[in-house]
């Protein structure tokens, strides 16, 4: 499924951050968002996800086509890996967490509560939720805060093959993750002066 | 939807959750009571119904901003609006979660804390009734209450102030069902505008709850 993103604007907080973003991601390609810290990236993957709307400019497809990772992993201290994996996957109406585990080397955990995993295993569990969205789009924000070496291999790997199966992906990072595809500098779509949003009803949120 | 429920009420269960908070609230009210009022029976028994309801209102109250609050601190109720099922049913699901967890259990243990107040006997049949139905109404109202509030880093009081008010309606009439029954009196108005209260509340604040959530998440 292609991705079409025309003439997207942003705003964070009631001011407009990010103007004029337009991108296309075709099956089986990764885009990699660049830009300094406050240009806006976690602003627009969330938009792209839907969790806010966007100022003007369109998605194509929609939300219900994108699997989104935020910084926060949304595990549950009290819950094993697996009840958590199962919760997720049951809650996009999958049933198989196997190859999840086994992507993300999670096997030998899945009887651990989640509050009991480390920073790094919190996280590929996080990243491994993605896998049984099975939504074509994954959108990751910062994916390989406080992975291991082995761990930010693990997780390109697993890129990789949800890119062989035609899917895609955006991604905003720092590091060089060795993917098939483009890499989008923010810089450019930086919104002039920022400016309040004139919409009468923001006045009122 | 079954999904969400389901771990809604492992969490709820398990260490931290804090099922049976609003059991043990309702226990310490109920027995306390007859200490502060004094151990009269007849006093008692005229005030049980009432002091029952209250105690119910005043447990439910206390969990409701673990209902969203930390779904939305851990990032899982982002995930949640991004997941294919409506916030409207997750606002719908959280409630009933919340219901199991806390309105059926304090509904249950109501007649046994009945006898500390020596409340009437023809009592305990209305009360459990008019507590099975007036405190979906309170879990749905606090949903709301929760969605509202959800964004506020210790919403607490804020949530209590907004949810107060509108648990009144339900309070008055769920209490009064209560004391007609205890007092033999007929009980047909207050029970049929209890339930209508319940029902509308069912069937409009989920909608609002979802709408609230979606702003507070952006």
């Amino acid at each position: 499924m292609e991705m079409h993103v025309t003439n997207l604007a942003c705003t964070r907080g009631g001011l407009r951050v990010l103007e004029g973003v337009s991108f296309r991601v075709s099956p089986g390609q990764a885009l990699v968002l660049r830009g300094p810290n406050g240009i806006g990236k976690t602003t627009l993957l969330r938009t792209l996800a839907g969790l806010q709307p966007a100022d003007a400019g369109s998605v194509d497809p929609g939300p219900e086509a994108m699997a989104y990772a935020s910084h926060a992993d949304g595990n549950k201290a009290t819950l094993t890996v697996g009840e958590n994996l199962t919760f997720w996957a049951r809650l996009h109406g999958m049933t198989d967490i196997g190859a999840a585990l086994r992507d993300f080397n999670l096997e030998t955990l899945v009887e651990r509560p989640g509050g009991s995993l480390s920073a790094g295993q919190k996280r590929r569990l996080g990243l491994a939720r993605m896998a049984v969205t099975g939504r074509p789009i994954w959108l990751f924000d910062e994916p390989t805060v406080s992975l291991d070496t082995d761990s930010v291999a693990l997780f390109a790997a697993a890129i990789t093959r949800h890119l062989d199966a035609g899917g895609s992906a955006v991604i905003a990072t720092h590091i060089d993750l060795g993917l098939q595809g483009e890499v989008l500098q923010l810089g450019p779509f930086k919104a002039e002066a920022p400016q309040h949003a004139d919409d009468f009803h923001e006045a009122f949120l | 939807m079954i999904a969400l429920l389901k771990r809604d009420l492992a969490l709820a269960v398990r260490a931290g959750g804090g099922f049976g908070l609003a059991l043990a609230f309702f226990l310490i009210v109920v027995t306390l009571t007859p200490f502060a009022v004094g151990p009269n029976s007849a006093t008692l028994s005229v005030i049980a119904a009432g002091i029952l309801w209250l105690g119910a209102l005043l447990s439910c109250l206390l969990s409701l901003d673990r209902i969203l609050a930390l779904d939305f601190e851990d990032g899982s109720l982002e995930l949640l609006a991004t997941a294919p099922i409506p916030l409207e049913g997750v606002a719908a699901t959280k409630a009933v979660a919340h219901w199991l967890t806390t309105g059926l259990p304090l509904t249950l243990v109501a007649p046994a804390l009945g006898v500390l107040l020596n409340l009437p006997e023809g009592g305990y049949l209305w009360l459990t009734l008019s507590l099975a139905i007036g405190t979906p109404a309170l879990s749905v109202i606090g949903t709301f209450g929760a969605a509202l509030t959800v964004g506020l880093k210790r919403g607490g009081l804020l949530l209590s102030l907004i949810v107060l008010p509108l648990y009144v309606p339900t309070l008055i009439f769920g209490a009064e069902v209560a004391r007609r029954g205890a007092e033999g009196m007929s009980l047909d108005t207050p029970l049929a505008i209890l339930a209508g209260i319940t029902l509308a509340t069912i069937a409009l604040l989920p909608f609002a709850s979802a709408a609230a959530i979606r702003i507070n998440l952006r």
